[in-house]
């Protein structure tokens, strides 16, 4: 239980320390919300009287510490480019397609990259693992909004089954949705399913020769029913930890492959805003995502030591 | 140079991903200085042609020969590349030699900071730096360099930790040798296996991190060549030219494979 405790407080102080470090670096920043609603053109005196509104005016320790409670209520302030929408609705109509996007991702590497790791093992040293081994180091390689291109080319172009920014919303067709993600999905995935591959692969490998291994043998059972009941249970247990990389890298991937097929995600709202040079939106997707990426890193942890009780003593 | 070759142990992959690499590098070095065409010269009547004898990756919907603009943007891959990699490998060393060796309060800050940064990939990571420090590419350069300070600084931290209890360091201490020889003569020239890997490694994430920043329309911008920002403008003409998306992505997986060989190699070769 101290352990847990341990564990959550450092969780607090790290989320506090990313809230600081994104508020102050996006306050040091030229340029604040009065003047680019205003204008440059506009008066001193009608810029102190909005920034008066804003709370602009106050120090900055004030400042962040109303930020922070208002980020808490879920309110992000205004955007500077939508006039009609507030961060917090902005945010919240894209969120649900990258997450999607990111579950569908996660699916298929769990589906393709357990078995594979598995066979990988099984066989090693014979030609099935050096043949995964080659086909999973070229795949780490290809970067994936390039396998997005390709892949669009190759379903677009010559077996017209796809069609590139033919879109649709969640709310519209659920179904046809998906379909337009599996793409993109699988363009995310792809590397990432090498990285798992060639860890679990490793993990099965450095388990196979302990004694239970031998014992469950030795008990009449056959060669998958140790690999999958016994060998796998254990060697999953190094991978959880490595899911949360997984996890990160699957936030990082979907963020760049909605560029590529235009998706309407967090990652192109957060890429022109960047571009636009708009802050408050840039600021809160800057947050939500360091987040997620620290609170899945810290579940991952918990989980661990609910698998494996002897990490708690060490 | 011969005798250098012939005293590293080659193996598999440390030999293919050279070759490759080595290959991609002169080509690189030749185009900082001469391209077969001009890389910025436009010219409509040459618009999205196919790979031919004259233009061996085609050309581009301006009319420029991709090959051309390939040899002179690996360059801006490279030249980022080695300078986020020094940057990393320079500040990594020395907060991870001191923390390694001294340890106290610092060294458990530090390394907190560490945990939450390695938990970011690299790509992300860039992202969030470029949200605030604004695009452009010396700006990919800092954000990607400080971003890399934390993997070399946590390598050199544990190979300090390993070797700062050991005989010869031991030693070294009785003859009279100060902390900063300790670490610096004694300790670090240990490690250059591990980094060197550790490089590759940095080096790979580096290039694809740029590339996609470049992709995004956030790093190196126009009307300097690069590889990803060629294959964003590519991508509109995926379906006409596909020959001009294909060639830079093609480049782009053999730097990122060769580096990803060598540094395999060179891990085998540190085991054995």
């Amino acid at each position: 239980m101290k352990y847990f405790v341990k564990k959550f407080i450092a969780l607090i102080i790290t989320l506090l320390v990313i809230s600081l470090l994104t508020f102050t670096a996006f306050s040091v920043i030229p340029g604040d919300a009065a003047i680019s609603k205003l204008g440059v053109e506009a008066s001193p005196e009608a810029i102190a009287k909005l920034q008066a509104e804003y709370g602009l005016d106050k120090p900055l320790p004030v400042r962040y510490a109303n930020w922070l409670g208002d980020a808490l209520h879920g309110d992000f302030g205004q955007s500077y480019r939508y006039d009609r929408m507030t961060v917090a609705q902005l945010l919240g109509s894209r969120l649900p397609v990258t997450i999607l996007l990111a579950v569908m991702s996660f699916i298929i590497i769990v589906v393709i990259a357990v078995p594979l790791g598995m066979l990988s093992a099984r066989f090693s040293g014979k030609w099935l693992d050096v043949l995964i081994n080659q086909v999973t180091q070229i795949t780490m390689a290809i970067p994936s909004f390039f396998l997005g291109i390709i892949l669009t080319y190759i379903f677009g172009l010559v077996l017209k089954v796809f069609k590139t920014g033919g879109f649709v919303s969640m709310e519209q067709d659920l179904g046809a949705c998906i379909r337009y993600l599996i793409l993109p999905a699988v363009a995310v995935s792809l590397p990432k399913i090498a990285m798992v591959v060639k860890y679990l692969r490793n993990s099965v490998l450095s388990e196979i020769d302990k004694d239970y291994v031998r014992t469950a043998y030795s008990k009449g059972n056959s060669e998958s029913q140790v690999l999958y009941g016994h060998v796998l249970r254990n060697a999953l247990i190094p991978v959880i930890t490595f899911v949360a990389m997984v996890v990160a890298e699957i936030l990082a991937g979907s963020l760049v492959i909605e560029q590529v097929f235009s998706i309407p995600g967090m990652g192109r709202l957060l890429i022109t805003s960047i571009s636009t040079r708009d802050y408050p939106v840039v600021q809160a997707a800057v947050l939500y995502i360091t987040s997620v990426v620290v609170v899945i890193n810290f579940l991952v942890d918990v989980l661990y030591q609910l698998a494996d009780p002897r990490v708690r003593t060490a | 140079m011969r005798r250098f070759l012939s005293k590293i142990p080659w193996n598999y992959n440390l030999l293919i991903g050279g070759i490759i690499t080595g290959v991609i590098l002169l080509f690189t070095v030749i185009g900082q200085f001469w391209t077969p065409y001009s890389i910025t010269n436009m010219n409509s009547m040459l618009k999205n042609k196919a790979p031919s004898i004259m233009h061996i990756m085609g050309t581009d919907n301006f009319g420029r020969d991709v090959f051309s603009r390939i040899m002179n943007g690996c360059g801006t891959t490279f030249f980022v590349a080695i300078c986020t990699v020094l940057i990393g490998c320079l500040c990594g060393i020395i907060i991870g030699a001191l923390t390694g060796y001294f340890g106290g309060l610092l060294d458990e800050v530090i390394m907190r900071v560490n945990d939450v940064m390695l938990s970011f990939p690299s790509v992300l990571l860039v992202l969030i730096f470029i949200s605030f420090l604004g695009k452009g590419k010396y700006k990919i350069i800092w954000a990607l360099g400080v971003m890399f300070i934390p993997s070399f600084a946590r390598i050199v931290r544990s190979e300090v930790i390993r070797y700062k209890n050991q005989e010869f360091v031991k030693s070294a201490q009785v003859m009279g040798a100060g902390s900063f020889r300790i670490i610096f003569i004694h300790i670090l020239p240990n490690t250059a296996v591990s980094m060197l890997t550790a490089a590759a490694i940095g080096f790979n994430n580096a290039v694809l991190a740029e590339a996609s920043m470049s992709y995004l329309g956030l790093g190196v911008q126009p009307p300097e060549p690069s590889l990803g920002r060629m294959l964003s403008e590519a991508q509109a003409y995926i379906f006409t030219a596909p020959w001009y998306a294909i060639s830079p992505g093609i480049v782009i997986v053999l730097i990122i494979l060769g580096f990803s060989m060598i540094s395999e190699g060179l891990r085998e070769m540190g085991t054995k």
